[in-house]
C-alpha cells in the first residue's frame, strides 16, 4: 500500500469500487429488460415506465435516498419483511449503498442499451422468427449479442458514475467509515475536518482519474465490439 | 395447394389516400407462384401475411390442407412455427454470426422429423462452400442473397417465400442468382411464393402467375395463358410484351448452327441452343418481333414463317396508333403488335388466315422450364 494515502483513505477507494460493481450487477438485468420494453413493445403504461426509469436523473438524489429509506428502512414496507424473514438489513450497510447507487445509475444503462437496441434492425428479429426462433430464443441469439456493445459501455459508464454517488448514499446508507463511506463521502468528511484539505485533494484527484479512465474504457470497448460484430 | 385470401387496410396518411388490400388466389404445390405487379401493389404485404409476420384484418391462409391463418376462427399460427422460409430483399443475414452459423440457424430449429435438403447439397448447389468462415459484412450482394437462400432452405421449409430477392442486386449479380433459383426449384421441389416486378423472373420461374395492381388481383393463371391475353395492360402494355411459349428442344443441326424447338401447333428454328435434345424450354415471343403477311412470303432471311389464324384485333394498351393482334398457331396463342395503318392496308379481320414471321433473335428469355 503506497504511503501517500492513509489507511482510511484507501478504505474509501476500496469501498467505492465495491459499491460501484455491486450496483451495476444489481441494476443491469432490470435495465436491459426495461430498455427492451421501452424500445420494442407498445403497451399502455409505456410513457409512465419511461418517466419512472428516467426519474433518478432529475429528482434530487437526497430525495431518492429518502424514498429508499421509506421503502427499505427497518419499518418500511419492504425493509421490515427483509429484516424479519431473511435477516437482511440494507440501511447503513455497504449493500444499502450499492442499492442507492444502483437506483441512481439505472437510467444511464437504460439509455445506453436503448440506444443500441434502436440500432438493431427489427428485420433481423423477423428473419430469426421465420427460421423458427421463439421470443426468448430470438432475444438470446440475435438481439442480445447485437446490443452487447451498448450493454457493456452502459455498464462501464454506470460503474464510473457509481464510484461517486453521494446524495442518495449519504441519506440512505449514512456516512460510516469502512461500511458506507465511499470516496465522495470521504472527500466531504475531509473538507469538514480542520486540516483535511490535502486528503480531500488527493481523493478528489483519484475520483477524477477513475472517472476519466471509465469514460475512455467505455468508449474503447464499444468501438472494439462494434468492429467485432459488423465490419470484419 | 396454397390458398390465400386476405383483406387489410392502411389508414390514409395526412392529406393522402389510404390503401386497401383485398385479394384471393390459389396455386398448385409444389410449384412456383409468382406475385407480379408494380411496387406498392401490396405484394410484399401478402408475403408477410403468409409468413405470419403481419396479422391481416381478415383472411385465411392454408398450405396443403394445413390452415396457418384463419381470422374467422381466430387462428394465427405464429411465424416461428409456420415453417415458411423467407428470403428478404435485403438478405437480413445475422451480422454477428459466420456464414456457416447463419446457414445452420434455421436447421437447428427445424423439427426433428422434418426432411429437406442436406447442408452439403445446399452449399454445393449455391456455390457458397468457400464463404462458410466469412462474416456477412464481407460478402457481395449476390453472395449475401445466396447465403440467405441457403439459410431459408436449410430450415426445412414447407413453403419458401421470396420477397424480391433480386431487386437490390445489379444486373451481373442478378444473372448469378436467378439460375440458382431455377435449380433450387428443380432440385428440391419446395413450393415457392415469389414476389417480383421483373418480367424476366416471371418467364423463368413461374408455374402460376398472379397479377396484382393497387391491392387487387387482376388475373391469375399460367404464364402462357396470361401473357397471351391482350387485355391485361400490366403485361400487354409493356415494350417487351409477348406470349410465353413452352417448347421442347427437338433436335440440333450443328452444321447449319440451328436448333429446332417444337411447341404445340408448330416448331421454330433458333440459333444453336446449349441444351440437349429433349429439354423443356420456355421462351417469350415478343409482340413487336413478330410480323404478318397475308400471303406466303418468299426470299426472306427469316426462318420462322408460321401459318396462323387471326383470333382478335384490339387496341394496344398505352399506344394509340398501334393494335395488338392475338393469333392462333394450332392451339398456341401469339401476340403481334402492328400499326393501325398496317391492319387497314392488309385488310386484316378475325378468322383470317395469315403467316406470322418470327425473327429467330426474338428468343432472349431462355431457361429450362
Amino acid at each position: 500500500m503506497p504511503d501517500w494515502l492513509s489507511a482510511e483513505e484507501w478504505e474509501a477507494v476500496r469501498l467505492s469500487l465495491a459499491v460501484a460493481w455491486r450496483s451495476v450487477v444489481l441494476s443491469l438485468p432490470l435495465a436491459v429488460v426495461t430498455a427492451w420494453l421501452l424500445s420494442r413493445r407498445r403497451f399502455l403504461g409505456r410513457p409512465l415506465l419511461d418517466a419512472l426509469a428516467h426519474l433518478p436523473l432529475v429528482v434530487p438524489p437526497v430525495a431518492v435516498g429518502w424514498g429508499l429509506l421509506m421503502l427499505f428502512g427497518l419499518r418500511g414496507p419492504i425493509g421490515a419483511p427483509l429484516q424479519e424473514w431473511f435477516g437482511i438489513r440494507l440501511v447503513f450497510t455497504t449493500e444499502g449503498a450499492a442499492l442507492a447507487t444502483a437506483v441512481m445509475t439505472f437510467p444511464l444503462i437504460v439509455r445506453a442499451v436503448r440506444l443500441s437496441l434502436e440500432g438493431v434492425d427489427p428485420g433481423l428479429e423477423a428473419a430469426a422468427r421465420s427460421l423458427g426462433a421463439g421470443g426468448f430464443d430470438r432475444f438470446l441469439t440475435i438481439t442480445l449479442p447485437l446490443i452487447a456493445p451498448g450493454i457493456l459501455s452502459g455498464a462501464i459508464l454506470a460503474f464510473a458514475a457509481g464510484l461517486g454517488g453521494f446524495g442518495a448514499v449519504i441519506t440512505f446508507a449514512a456516512n460510516i467509515p469502512g461500511e458506507t463511506q465511499t470516496l465522495p463521502l470521504a472527500i466531504y468528511a475531509a473538507t469538514q475536518t480542520p486540516g483535511g484539505e490535502a486528503a480531500a485533494a488527493r481523493m478528489a484527484g483519484i475520483s477524477f482519474g477513475l472517472a476519466v479512465a471509465g469514460l475512455l474504457l467505455a468508449e474503447a470497448v464499444a468501438r472494439h465490439l462494434h468492429r467485432l460484430l459488423g465490419r470484419t | 395447394m396454397l390458398e390465400v385470401a386476405l383483406r387489410h387496410d392502411w389508414p390514409p396518411p395526412r392529406g393522402g389516400e389510404g390503401f386497401s388490400l383485398d385479394i384471393a388466389f390459389a396455386a398448385p404445390t409444389p410449384g412456383v407462384t409468382v406475385l407480379f405487379g408494380p411496387s406498392g401493389c401490396g405484394k410484399s404485404t401478402i408475403l408477410a401475411a403468409v409468413a405470419g409476420l403481419l396479422r391481416p384484418r381478415a383472411g385465411r391462409v392454408a398450405l396443403d390442407g394445413t390452415v396457418l391463418t384463419d381470422t374467422a376462427s381466430g387462428l394465427l399460427v405464429p411465424a416461428e412455427r409456420r415453417r415458411c422460409g423467407v428470403v428478404f430483399q435485403e438478405a437480413r443475414l445475422f451480422p454477428h454470426l459466420s456464414v456457416e452459423s447463419n446457414l445452420r440457424y434455421g436447421a437447428r430449429r427445424a423439427p426433428r422429423e422434418a426432411t429437406g435438403p442436406g447442408f452439403g447439397d445446399v452449399v454445393a448447389l449455391l456455390g457458397i462452400g468457400g464463404l462458410l468462415r466469412r462474416r456477412p459484412a464481407g460478402l457481395s450482394g449476390g453472395e449475401r442473397q445466396r447465403v440467405a437462400l441457403g439459410r431459408a432452405l436449410l430450415a426445412r421449409p414447407l413453403l419458401l417465400l421470396l420477397d424480391e430477392p433480386l431487386a437490390s442486386l445489379d444486373l451481373p449479380r442478378r444473372a448469378e442468382v436467378l439460375p440458382l433459383l431455377e435449380r433450387v426449384r428443380d432440385t428440391f421441389r419446395v413450393p415457392m411464393l415469389h414476389v417480383t416486378h421483373a418480367l424476366e423472373e416471371v418467364d423463368r420461374l413461374a408455374d402460376t402467375l398472379v397479377l396484382l395492381q393497387a391491392g387487387r388481383v387482376l388475373a391469375s393463371g399460367t404464364p402462357e395463358a396470361l401473357t397471351s391475353r391482350p387485355d391485361l395492360p400490366l403485361l400487354a402494355g409493356r415494350r417487351d410484351a409477348g406470349a410465353v411459349l413452352r417448347c421442347l428442344v427437338a433436335g440440333h443441326d450443328p452444321g447449319r448452327g440451328l436448333s429446332r424447338l417444337d411447341f404445340a401447333g408448330g416448331s421454330l428454328l433458333v440459333p444453336l441452343r446449349p441444351e440437349p435434345a429433349g429439354t423443356r424450354l420456355r421462351l417469350r415471343l415478343r409482340a413487336r418481333d413478330v410480323a404478318l403477311a397475308t400471303r406466303p412470303p418468299e426470299g426472306l432471311a427469316t426462318h420462322n414463317v408460321l401459318p396462323a389464324t387471326v383470333e382478335s384485333i384490339g387496341p394496344a394498351p398505352g399506344s394509340p396508333h398501334e393494335v395488338l393482334l392475338r393469333l392462333l398457331v394450332g392451339p398456341t396463342p401469339l401476340l403481334v403488335r402492328l400499326t393501325r395503318d398496317a391492319v387497314g392496308t392488309l385488310g386484316l379481320a378475325p378468322g383470317q388466315g395469315v403467316w406470322a414471321l418470327v425473327k429467330s433473335i426474338a428468343f432472349d428469355h431462355g431457361g429450362p422450364a
